[in-house]
């Protein structure tokens, strides 16, 4: 995963709202991931188009916080789904 | 006490005990259910709409092979408009193209495929149906064309576990992105066949090694979950995440399990969603209450610092090994069951021919 990598959901992968529970998840093959703020804003960003660098700038943007910072916390939290194999990532 | 925690995750349905193959290892129960005791399509319809409003997340549809539902398709269509996420736990024998192309239509959110071997030699001979193996390799490549997000269950035991490098090999070919590599555990057919399937202490050790290997190999392209052969393990396994914690199984006739074994304990009621709702089951069943929390524990697991790790292991493995539902786990290493274990290990792994296998047949 580098600034310049499209990520995406890959099929069988989807945020789900968990109406009993009141929370929103992540769904994948066995597994259940609870979304917290961070997690769903940035997954909200993936549409298959942006590299990290435009979905970080776009949340530096909405949350007032340096691009450099939330850059680190994109590429650390979607490597980590990438290597679950939850996110998949293209070059760029 | 019903707090959110404490709601199921995951629904393992049980659809028939009907299955081609007639592994050794079947997790079904000796005593099969026929197919007239089968809960028809308006029950299992009925029973995904209770278990989506319950909370779970996750259903698995299962068998036997569920394929062998002529309304596997009514199924899933049913369980996708009830909103949950769906995974198809199969031997792929009987899913033609044109079902896999209707189950994709119909939203089947990802597949699990089960594998007996990597030749068709060895998975025939475990599997006990002759060509099952080319007609799996038939249906994975029809999977992968069509996209399915797919997982490889690859069953080891004795016979088999020096394969494990040639079986990750062949998820990656088959484009699987994650392989459950599953020693074999003693419940349900297995138990029958413990001495045949019970891998040595050597195969054991490489096993983990080439694991360790592939897990770095592999990073970012096979997911891969081991599953230890639990004799050789020094702990026992969190069984069930706790009995009546995270999931719950309902088998072919509607009878509700807290895991697929627990009929095997005696003394134990079990209701049946036909006759009582999902919910009442999940929280009211004194089998459910049976061994949630800690008061059922003995004082040694009780007052352990692994309590809330392993709840105390299996349940249905302290049954079965020690008559003793409500005993430790005997892998357990602090268990005065560990030493009668050990004797069973050392005895059972001692010839150098494996027994027959006695294949699970209705």
């Amino acid at each position: 995963m580098t600034p310049a990598s499209i990520p995406a959901l890959p099929r069988g992968v989807r945020t789900h709202f968990d109406r009993v529970r009141g929370l929103p998840v992540l769904l994948g093959p066995e597994r259940v991931l609870m979304l917290d703020q961070i997690g769903r804003a940035v997954l909200a960003e993936l549409d298959g188009v942006s590299n990290v660098r435009a979905i970080s700038e776009r949340l530096a943007d909405k949350y007032e916080a340096p691009v450099a910072e939330i850059e680190g916390d994109v590429l650390e939290y979607l490597q980590d789904l990438a290597e679950k194999r939850l996110v998949d990532a293209r070059d760029g | 006490m019903r707090g959110m925690a404490d709601l199921p995750l995951a629904m393992l349905a049980e659809l028939t005990h009907r299955c081609p193959l007639a592994c050794p290892y079947c997790s079904n129960p000796l005593e099969l259910s026929a197919k007239e005791a089968e809960l028809s399509t308006e029950d299992w319809v009925r029973i995904f709409g209770q278990a989506a409003d319950l909370g779970v997340l996750q259903l698995h549809l299962s068998g036997g092979e569920p394929a062998s539902r002529r309304d596997l398709l009514d199924l899933v269509i049913a369980a996708r408009e009830a909103g949950l996420y769906t995974n198809l736990i199969t031997s792929g024998i009987g899913l033609t193209p044109k079902r896999l192309e209707a189950l994709d239509e119909a939203g089947l959110d990802h597949i699990q495929l089960s594998v007996q071997g990597v030749t068709a030699r060895m998975a025939d001979h475990i599997g006990g149906y002759k060509g099952g193996f080319d007609r799996k390799m038939h249906v994975a490549d029809h999977i992968a064309r069509i996209g399915f997000p797919l997982t490889l269950n690859a069953v080891m035991h004795r016979q088999n576990l020096e394969d494990l490098p040639a079986t990750l090999e062949m998820a990656v070919r088959l484009g699987a992105r994650r392989i459950e590599v599953a020693c074999v555990q003693f419940q349900g057919w297995a138990l029958r066949n413990r001495s045949a399937l019970q891998p040595t202490r050597d195969q054991v050790d490489q096993a983990k090694e080439v694991i360790r290997d592939a897990i770095s190999t592999y990073r970012g392209q096979l997911v891969i979950d081991f599953v230890p052969p639990d004799y050789y393990s020094d702990f026992p396994k969190a069984c069930m995440g706790g009995w009546g914690s995270t999931g719950l199984n309902v088998t072919p006739d509607g009878t509700v399990l807290p895991c697929h074994a627990a009929e095997t304990i005696p003394g134990l009621v079990f209701e049946n969603a036909k006759d009582k709702p999902l919910a009442e089951v999940w929280h009211d069943s004194p089998s459910f209450n049976a061994f949630r929390g800690t008061d059922w524990m003995p004082e040694l697991c009780r007052t352990c610092d692994r309590r809330d790790v392993d709840f105390g292991g299996c349940r249905c493995q302290a049954m079965a090994i020690l008559g003793d539902a409500t005993a430790t786990d005997p892998v357990c290493r602090k268990s005065p069951g560990r030493p009668l274990l050990d004797g069973l290990l050392a005895e059972e792994t001692l010839p150098e021919v494996a027994p027959d296998l006695v294949y699970r047949r209705i």
